[in-house]
């Protein structure tokens, strides 16, 4: 498990060249959600493989049961950065994804969740599922901590197998937190305008 | 006192033989010599660094230091490949080339329907184009500027997209041909044939015949061709010393002297008094080293001043490049990278002239 971890982690250095910028935020392994703009599928590998040890030990992507159970190779990647997985086809009242990775977490997990969705080409962002918000609402201890991923849509754009090993960056932002009487509609644009704000500095 | 002298050498090749070292004395002599000065001129940096004089400016003294560090960089590069062998310093070039292309691509924009193509370029050329050279063939010549660039916009045809296609044609094909093609004319300069000894040597050992060739410290060791691989090392050696020189020489000279700016729309720290002077510097520098070349030293002079002027025209035209895309260097560009290309630029530009004029005057 430790060897493939590390092969993992290399494999992601040498594809994407990331580099990563801790804005007014500063590694840690109290409990997080880290959310991030969606281009590629590379996105979870590389944000996880570029958190410090320590930290990436303790961090959980949270990604797409139908992708990441397809064939032996995705299922043994997934297992070994303790990817959880979200059934998208299946959500149940009694079984809502929120409360799944709530339970998931315990009490030392920190999370990395894409909020638009799905992967987005598109220079802009798409809206926010509403995900982020009852994570915050159900725990309010949380660090909400955004993060944007440059350059990776051109590393593996949706629809291609093979990645070109451009260099990539990553930006990672002041958590927020669900201000008091904030609504969803609210809150969930404010963190999307937190990612967009990480672009320029 | 020659004799005293004499037994040093001696002493020194008796320590080469116990440590098998891979490389003949004049090498070792030149990476003693740019141990040395890289560890003055590093030792300059810092105390410059932390001087808290007026007049000098924070942002110079940091621009000169990233000079030196790049220097220490190809140093450690090309020590390492003495030791590794010829394939091995191909191989160290060629990671320079790619991670130069990748920052080159990275800084350009492409469109989505390039993709495929890039992954020609990054995956496929950049390593083929080393290992051409390293099979010493004379394919490595003609494949990038021929059949890479004849590939290029066919492959960016067949995506479906004609958007601006010559602009993105010419853009993946220039990155490719000066960050791989150009550069790999360097790790190239180890398969030149130089012969085992030197013009100037000939005349001067030719009446104490093979004897005394044998005795000096200054022997070769030989190939079955009679092709000595020391010299070409050495060679190699020269010419990344003098272009890296030449860099932190025509910056220095530009800051100290500097007033008529070349072409202030592209680089307004280029001055006509610090390539002169750059220039001028060279030229002794590169006398100054003759000794572990081929070249008589008025011809390692000529040598040194076509690399000084190549470097600079490397230099203008990154800056041209970095000038259109709005970045200043390829390092700020994506936080926290190096910058290779910043660094490599002189580089480029020079090896394929010098490799042409070592191949036509100096070969057998």
């Amino acid at each position: 498990m430790q060897l493939t971890s590390k092969l993992l982690v290399a494999t992601a250095k040498i594809i994407s060249g990331y580099t990563i910028r801790w804005v007014d935020c500063l590694p840690d392994t109290c409990q997080r959600i880290y959310f991030a703009n969606h281009t590629s599928h590379l996105d979870a590998l590389v944000l996880w493989a570029s958190l410090p040890r320590e930290i990436r030990e303790l961090t959980r992507p949270v990604a797409a049961k139908d992708y990441w159970e397809k064939g032996w190779l995705r299922q043994h990647i997934a297992k070994t950065f303790n990817a959880l997985l979200i059934d998208r086809n299946e959500v149940k009242v009694h079984q809502s994804p929120i409360d799944l990775m709530i339970r998931e977490m315990k009490d030392c997990y920190s999370l990395i969740i894409f909020p638009e969705g799905r992967r987005n080409p598109a220079e802009e962002m798409i809206k926010f599922k509403s995900g982020l918000f009852y994570l915050a609402k159900k725990r309010p201890d949380l660090e909400l901590v955004p993060v944007y991923l440059d350059n990776m849509s051109r590393v593996l754009p949706r629809g291609e197998i093979l990645p070109v090993p451009l260099l990539s960056h990553i930006t990672v932002g002041a958590p927020i937190w669900l201000e008091k009487g904030e609504t969803k509609h609210e809150f969930l644009d404010r963190a999307r305008t937190a990612i967009i704000n990480l672009k320029d500095c | 006192m020659l004799n005293l002298f004499n037994q040093f050498l001696w002493a020194f090749v008796d320590v080469k033989r116990v440590l098998n070292l891979p490389f003949d004395e004049r090498t070792a002599w030149l990476i003693a010599t740019v141990m040395l000065l890289l560890i003055l001129a590093s030792t300059a940096g810092k105390l410059l660094d932390g001087s808290s004089e007026q007049r000098l400016n924070t942002a110079i003294v940091r621009s000169f230091n990233q000079r030196i560090r790049s220097w220490w960089l190809m140093s450690a590069v090309l020590i390492a490949g003495l030791f590794i062998g010829e394939q091995g310093t191909v191989v160290l070039f060629g990671l320079i080339g790619f991670w130069a292309l990748r920052e080159f691509i990275t800084m350009t924009p492409t469109r989505r329907s390039d993709h495929r193509t890039l992954f020609w370029v990054l995956v496929v050329f950049t390593p083929l184009q080393f290992f051409l050279v390293a099979i010493q063939g004379e394919l490595f010549l003609i494949a990038i500027p021929i059949y890479a660039s004849l590939f290029i916009p066919a492959r960016i045809a067949l995506a479906n997209d004609a958007k601006r296609f010559l602009e993105r044609s010419a853009k993946i094909q220039i990155g490719l041909l000066i960050c791989v093609y150009a550069l790999s004319f360097a790790p190239a300069i180890l398969y030149l044939n130089l012969g085992s000894t030197t013009q100037s040597n000939v005349e001067i050992d030719a009446p104490a015949a093979n004897e005394a060739v044998q005795k000096t410290p200054w022997s070769h060791v030989q190939d079955s061709d009679g092709h000595d691989i020391n010299r070409n090392k050495g060679l190699l050696f020269f010419f990344v010393l003098i272009t890296q020189l030449n860099d932190v020489l025509q910056y220095a000279w530009g800051k100290l002297l500097g007033k008529n700016i070349i072409a202030p729309r592209i680089n307004t720290s280029r001055t006509w008094e610090g390539v002169i002077g750059g220039v001028a510097t060279s030229a002794l520098l590169g006398a100054l080293f003759s000794w572990v070349t081929p070249f008589l030293f008025w011809q390692a002079a000529i040598m040194a001043i076509v690399i000084s002027v190549m470097g600079f025209a490397g230099g203008m035209t990154m800056s041209a490049i970095k000038r259109d895309r709005g970045v200043k260097d390829y390092g700020t560009l994506v936080q926290g990278h190096a910058g290779i290309l910043d660094r490599i630029d002189s580089l480029c530009f020079a090896a394929p002239v010098f490799y042409h004029l070592t191949k036509i005057f100096f070969t057998i």
